[in-house]
This record gives C-alpha cells, structure tokens and sequence, in this order.
C-alpha cells in the first residue's frame, strides 16, 4: 500500500507541473502586463495624473513582482511560491491572497461536501431500487424524471427556485442571500446550525440535482451489469435472502465506478460553485472567484485556479487510494 | 437467406431489405434501425432539427419589416432590403392591427402584406412599452428596454448553436488529432499527451474560461467559441485514444505496415474512419455542454455582447425583476432546457443504437 501511495504522488509531480505552467501563461495573456494595469487602476482612483506616473514607479512596480526578469526565471519563481502558498497580495485590497482564501474556503467545502454526501445518499438507493424493479413504472419514472432534471441548467434552477420559494408571487420559506441571518454570532450551537441549514438550502439543493440523476444511473446500470453475473445466481440458489444477495454481493461489485467518480465531482462542484455562490451572495470560494474575475484581480484568479486544481488532484488521489483499498484484483506494486 | 450466426437484427434488417430490394448491410444502417426504434431519441432529433430551423430561418420568423410586399404589381422583400417603409407604407404603422401573417391593405392603393410570424425585430426597444407581460402582440412579453423577448429568443438560438457547433467542432479536431496520436505511436508520445489531458482535467474548466475571457479583454463570441473548444477536446482525445489502442491490435493495420503504408495514410484513411463512433456521442454531448456554457457565460456577463440577443443574456436580465417579470424567467430559461435535453436525448439514443452490448 506504501509502495503504491508513494508512486501514485510521483505521478502527480508532472500533473503539478502542467498546472503550473498553464497558470502562468494565462496571466501573462493579459495584455500589458500585471504592473502597467495596476497602475492604471491606481490611476482610476484618482490618485496621479498621467504625466506622474514616472518611469521610477513603474520600474519599482515590475520589480515588486518581478516582471523584469526573464520569463523562465519568472516561473520558476511562481512555482516557488505556489510551494510556500505565497500568492501575493490582492490588487482590490491589498490583503494577502492567502488569507482572503482561507477565509472563504471552508465555507465552499461545507457547501461541496453536504452536497457530495446528499448526492451518494439519495442516488444510491434509487439506483438500486431502479435496478432490482427493472422495467416498472416506477423504474421508468424515476429514470426519466432524473435525466430531465440532469439537463436543467443550474442557474435557471436556481432563479426558479428563488421565484417560487424565496419572496415572490408564491411561497417565502427560504432566504436567498448569505448564509446566516442577522445577529447569528449571538445563538447558541442548534439554533445557529438550523439558521446555517436554512439559508443553505436552496443552494445546495442547486448544487445536489445535477449529480444526483448521473450517479444513480450510473448505480442503476452497475447493477443491472452484476446482477446478470453467475454468482449472483449462485448466491440465491444457496438460500441466500435477496436483500443479502443485493447489498451484500451484488452492490458491493457495482460499488467501483461509483467511488471513481467521486474524482470527477468535486471540479464539478467547484464549477458550479462560481455561479451559485454567486446568486445566492455565498461568501465562498466561488463568489470570490468571480469578484476577482469582474475587477482582474490577477493573483487571487492564479491562486484560485492553482488552489482548485490543487484539490481536485487531492481528489482523484482519494479516490484512487479507495479504489485500489476495495479492489482485490489490484495489485498494488 | 438467413445466416444463423448473424444476430436477430440483422436477420430481421436483411429480411426487410431484401424484400424491399437493398441490403443494409453498413454499420451506420444498423445504427439508424436502433436509433429510430427508441421514440425518445427520435423525438430529441426532431427537437434539433426544429433548433436548426429556427437559427437559420430567424429573419423569416423574426423582423420588424414584412417579408413580401406587393403592391400595383411589384413584388419587394423588404426584410431583406432594410428599408422603414416603401412609398407611403410605413411598416409600423401597418404592424399596429396585428395581423397573423396576411394582411391585405385596401382601399385605393391596395396591397398584400405577408409578415413573418413574430412582428417584432429582436434589437427594437420601444420604453413606452417595457416589462409588459405576454399578451396578443408580444407573445412572449418584452425586456426592459421594450425589446420583444420571443424575437430574441429566435435569433438567441442563433448564438447558441452557432457557439455549440463551432466550438465542439474546434474540440473535435484538438481531440482527435491528439487522441490519435496517442494512441497510434505510444510511448513518450501517449506518456505526454495523457498528461496533458489530466492537466487540462484538473483545472476547473468554468473558471478558466471566464477567468480568460475577462484577462483578453474580449467576449465577442469567436473568442468564445475557441475558448470553450480550448478546454472541452479531453473527453474526445479519450475515447479517440482508446479506439485507436484496440484498433491497433487489429490484423489489417499490421498488414498496412507490411505494404508500406505511411503513418499519415494508416491514421488518416485506415484507422480513423473506424474510431469515430464514440466521437460522434462525444460531440453530440459537446453540443449540449456547449450550449450550457455558453448560456451560463452570458448569464454572467461574460457572454456576447449587448445587443446581440442570447438565452442566458435574458435570463441575466430577469434577475433583477424576477418577483413579477416571470416570463423574463420561464421562456428563455425553457429554450436552454429544452435544447440541452434535446442534444442529450440524441446523445443518448446514439450511445445506445452503438453499444454492442445491448444488440438483443
């Protein structure tokens, strides 16, 4: 198992790299460079005219982020940095970018993961259900209604969600900005967590639909596949209860794509972070994504992108890890 | 006449045909025979071919100006010509009776008036009338600036497939080329390019693509269209890849090189051609996903440009009215549902007419 940690975080040193290097060249799409674009928004404020701005300023500008190096030199001193987590400071407030996303991760992750965990909660059971009552009414239904609601763009669900139940024509159960009300801090524990999970609610259930119509077809049609295996008629000619043939033999064997995809999930989620954060004003990592986006706040855009990817590769070596734990036949070398 | 180690279908498809007097004997006839026999897809084809339609007809179904107009035996298009108004007909003016398509003009100097079906251009904004729910002249109700929602949602669809075809077709030739690539010469090559799509894996595709429209200072839509080709060929180099690891171990290919065949040719005339069932799924799910983005994109902003019309543009607009302008929310939201689905319906009738595991 060591063996195989160890060679599978090798592998990852040249997709770190490729990260890397696409994170540089994007900033250095931007045309004109970091330096010469901060000054003008400085200039936007109001601060200097056009004729002060001295050739000193600029020269001090480029050498503060080290523009008038050679390019190679230039990325070697990013990949430096994004090492030690170093990521400058905002152009907007001059914080440290660090900080600004440390403060706003933990929120997008509390909105991922609950989503995550209700996605393999409610798609399991209905994949399987799908699968044993193959053909029914019911199977059909359920198989239909989720590939209608796969194909529902998340933005338009989330408008229809704000219309119908966040103040409109029709019902005001649930608030659509923020995550907690007014005057939060001073609840005790249950209360504070019930105000989370309402003003949660509406963006996670955004969050939560799209996945849930891939992940139970994809346990539906595991299951019809194993189901039709030998031993799964071994086991019932045995004696075996059909709910210990089920859970015990046939779901186990189906299990393997489900955990692969939790891999390809959480980039997913982190797209669709951007735009629901977005709309329902979720201080996260999404929301400050986009902030950055519209005011081309560079070094939060790179650290958001490296620190994504980051997280997705810590994904797929979860997932990977999972794999290789619950899969006998693979040997781990 | 019936070979019994041929499958069910084919018996029945050879049967049909010889009695009809062809043999379907290609894999894109047996295709198309499984295809037709699931209602949902054909229904999804159809709903395509509508979308099709209605982007190339929009100046026939959308325009403030009529599209025939004869009058004292002259025959004018003036949809096509741009002109306010001929002589002393003013379309306008003419447009206020509502009509349905005829409209016959009498007294002295008469004429026939043949209006497209929607009288309204999708770039006119008239304040008087603005955040006006559907009724009998705005079918679909108007925007803020007066603009009749249905025209542009007509010429919106424009924008939409436009975007999805060019910019899957732009990841269809990254895709392929790469995949092939790959998955023909092996080695460094494969080692290098399956990489590189993991790298382009790993980085959250929607924000890339925003975070480079907003850095090159440009959202017109042929920057869209290559950004989101840019970061969408890595499903296609895949499964391309993989087709071409199979085809690889095949008998002819060998047979190929022993004739001297080039690399080009064998990839390009020989192994290509055979790879590209799965790429075709794999675009038609790329037109749905192209779609979608190029919808959230204008959602946000980041889309095309005012005042081109475009789905997710309108819905943006519908944000900041949405306790009571519903039909800024319902119709163009419905137009990007529909299209998707329909793309993915197809999609998914494709994927199964070739999945050989389900010939019964």
């Amino acid at each position: 198992m060591k063996a195989y940690l160890i060679k599978r975080l090798l592998q990852i040193i040249p997709t770190l790299f490729g990260i890397t290097v696409i994170t540089f060249v994007i900033i250095h799409l931007a045309p004109g460079n970091p330096a010469m674009l901060k000054l003008q928004m400085g200039k936007g404020e109001g601060a200097l005219g056009e004729k002060t701005i001295s050739e000193q300023i600029i020269k001090q500008t480029k050498e503060l982020y080290g523009l008038d190096k050679p390019l190679p030199v230039q990325y070697i001193l990013w990949v430096k940095r994004i090492f030690t987590m170093d990521f400058g400071f905002s152009y907007k407030d001059h914080r440290k970018v660090w900080e600004k996303i440390s403060e706003r991760l933990p929120i997008t992750i509390q909105l991922n993961i609950i989503s995550i965990f209700l996605v393999y909660l409610i798609a399991i059971p209905c994949g399987i259900y799908s699968s044993t009552h193959e053909g029914s009414f019911a199977d059909k239904i359920l198989t239909l209604g989720f590939f209608f609601v796969y194909s529902l763009p998340n933005f338009w669900v989330a408008m229809l969600l704000i219309m119908l139940f966040g103040g409109g024509d029709f019902w005001d159960i649930f608030p659509v900005y923020g995550i907690s009300s007014i005057g939060s801090e001073t609840m005790r524990l249950l209360p504070w967590l019930l105000d989370r999970m309402w003003h949660l609610a509406l963006p996670v259930v955004c969050l939560t639909y799209g996945g849930l119509a891939y992940l139970s077809r994809l346990t539906r049609a595991g299951m019809l596949e194993v189901i039709r295996e030998d031993y799964v008629r071994t086991a019932r000619a045995k004696g075996l209860s059909e709910r210990v043939v089920i859970f015990k033999h046939a779901f186990r064997n189906a299990l393997l794509p489900l955990i692969t995809l939790l891999a390809f999930l959480l980039p997913a989620m982190f797209g669709g972070s951007v735009i629901i954060e977005t709309i329902f004003s979720v201080p996260g990592m999404g929301q400050l994504g986009f902030e950055a986006v519209l005011s081309r706040d560079y070094p939060v855009i790179m650290a958001i992108t490296a620190i994504s990817a980051l997280l997705t590769l810590i994904g797929l070596l979860i997932s990977d890890i999972l794999y290789a734990a619950l899969d006998p036949r693979i040997k781990l070398e | 006449m019936t070979d019994p180690a041929k499958t069910l279908d084919f018996q029945i498809l050879e049967t049909q045909s010889e009695l009809k007097g062809e043999t379907p004997n290609t894999y894109w006839k047996m295709v198309s025979y499984h295809f037709k026999k699931r209602k949902l897809a054909v229904f999804g084809l159809w709903i395509t071919i509508f979308l099709f339609f209605i982007a190339i007809f929009a100046n026939l179904l959308a325009s403030d100006k009529p599209i025939l107009f004869y009058h004292q035996g002259n025959v004018y298009f003036p949809a096509f010509s741009g002109a306010d108004k001929i002589g002393s007909f003013v379309w306008k003016d003419l447009r206020k009776t509502n009509p349905l398509i005829y409209q016959h003009v009498g007294g002295k100097d008469a004429a026939i008036v043949i209006w497209p079906l929607v009288k309204y251009s999708p770039t006119e904004y008239n304040l008087l009338e603005y955040l006006a729910p559907p009724d009998s002249r705005h079918w679909f109700g108007t925007d803020d600036s007066g603009r009749d929602v249905l025209s542009r949602m007509i010429y919106g669809a424009r924008i939409s497939l436009s975007v999805g075809f060019v910019a899957v077709g732009i990841a269809l030739i990254i895709g392929i080329f790469l995949g092939a690539l790959a998955g023909y010469f092996g080695g460094w090559t494969d080692i290098v390019i399956s990489r590189a799509i993991e790298i382009m894996l790993t980085i959250p595709t929607f924000f890339l693509i925003i975070a480079i429209i907003a850095i090159k200072e440009g959202s017109s839509i042929y920057n869209i269209m290559v950004v989101i080709g840019l970061t969408g060929w890595m499903g296609v180099a895949r499964f391309v890849r993989a087709e071409f690891l199979k085809l690889k171990q095949l008998d002819f290919i060998t047979a190929l090189r022993a004739l001297g065949a080039s690399h080009r040719r064998i990839i390009f005339l020989h192994m290509l051609p055979n790879a590209m069932a799965p790429v075709l799924v794999s675009a038609v799910f790329g037109i749905a996903g192209a779609i979608l983005t190029e919808s959230s994109l204008s959602f946000l902003g980041f889309g095309v440009q005012p005042p081109t019309p475009s789905w997710g543009e309108i819905l943006s607009q519908s944000r900041d009215y949405i306790e009571f302008a519903w039909w800024l929310t319902v119709f163009p939201g419905f137009a990007i549902f529909m299209s998707i689905t329909a793309y993915n319906l197809v999609g998914e009738g494709l994927r199964d007419a070739m999945d050989p595991k389900l010939f019964r």
